[in-house]
């Protein structure tokens, strides 16, 4: 009886703390802190000649495009290699003289929060758009 | 003897949900240049001596309609086309080890029935004489449970070497290595 009474009490426990709707709206995150590791700021004026970059460098990492809208600024690709990674790159004039660059990332049914993969991503986008990027505030 | 085994079911049932919620990895290589990326951009790219994008698009457009591709999304001002078609995926190999492996053994394993392939391909002008192609190839397999027993990138030469001699000979240009 004792046994019974205490496994109710973990279940209960436990139970209290799993999210009723787990992964719909994923706003465990600070929204800050993930907009700053998945930004990077580049001193262009050329959405074009950034989202044609960002395009270059997906298939550079073996992406699939799965579409692009140059109007919106925005390229989505999916990569397979034993596992899926879904990526979609936003492109958007800041001020005059500055380009922000947003990544976000699902890997399988995860969404992607290390910001070491994006670090990455920007490595590779610097490379293929001739420009370093910096941090956004 | 209640104690621990008490102590070892809250831990099991608090510790184990929390650690299986977060233990998933990413490869280092997925977001990361490979080595290889040069050569399968090599291989996955050819120069044209245009620099007519959309007569690109258009000639391109026309062979994955030959390779019976259909066409999910473009979007002409970056030069982008998305195709993708379904095919059939049995393997005789496949099938000959399932039937062996039913009769002998009892177990049914699971083999490949159907897989949809996926194109990317992406133009762009280089120079104002020369524009290039580049075409990525992927796909994902089910076997005949349902599942997905495959999900890849496609890199044998072959593929794109046949790809881009039909592409050449549609636009009646020569492709160039890059």
């Amino acid at each position: 009886m004792k046994n019974l009474l205490c496994a109710t009490l973990v279940l209960t426990l436990c139970s209290g703390c799993v999210p009723r709707n787990p992964g719909i709206l994923d706003s465990e995150q600070s929204q800050v802190q993930l907009r700053q590791i998945q930004s990077r700021g580049f001193d262009t004026q050329d959405r074009e000649k950034t989202l044609r970059a960002v395009i270059a460098t997906l298939q550079d990492l073996s992406f699939v495009v799965d579409k692009a809208d140059l109007e919106l600024g925005t390229v989505s690709a999916t990569k397979l290699d034993g596992y899926s990674m879904r990526m979609t790159v936003s492109v958007r004039q800041r001020g005059n003289r500055e380009i922000i660059v947003r990544a976000n990332a699902q890997f399988n049914d995860r969404p992607v929060l290390d910001p070491q993969p994006y670090q990455s991503f920007f490595v590779a986008l610097e490379r293929s758009i001739f420009l370093s990027s910096h941090s956004v505030d | 003897m209640r104690l621990p085994f008490l102590l070892l079911a809250t831990i099991a049932s608090t510790v184990l949900p929390a650690l299986s919620g977060c233990a998933y990895h990413i490869p280092k290589e997925a977001l990361t240049l490979q080595p290889e990326a040069a050569s399968l951009r090599r291989l996955q790219t050819r120069r044209f001596d245009t620099s007519d994008e959309s007569e690109l698009l258009q000639a391109s457009l026309s062979v994955l309609q030959d390779l019976g591709f259909e066409l999910d999304e473009s979007e002409a001002k970056l030069g982008l086309l998305v195709a993708s078609k379904n095919r059939d995926a049995t393997d005789a190999v496949q099938i000959t080890n399932k039937i062996i492996v039913g009769v002998f053994v009892g177990t049914n394993i699971p083999v490949d029935v159907t897989q949809r392939i996926r194109i990317s391909l992406v133009t762009r002008a280089m120079s104002p004489r020369e524009s290039t192609v580049r075409i990525t190839f992927q796909r994902m397999v089910w076997n005949d449970l349902g599942q997905i027993s495959r999900i890849e990138s496609l890199e044998d030469p072959a593929l794109y070497q046949e790809f881009f001699s039909k592409l050449s000979k549609s636009l009646f240009l020569e492709a160039h290595n890059i």
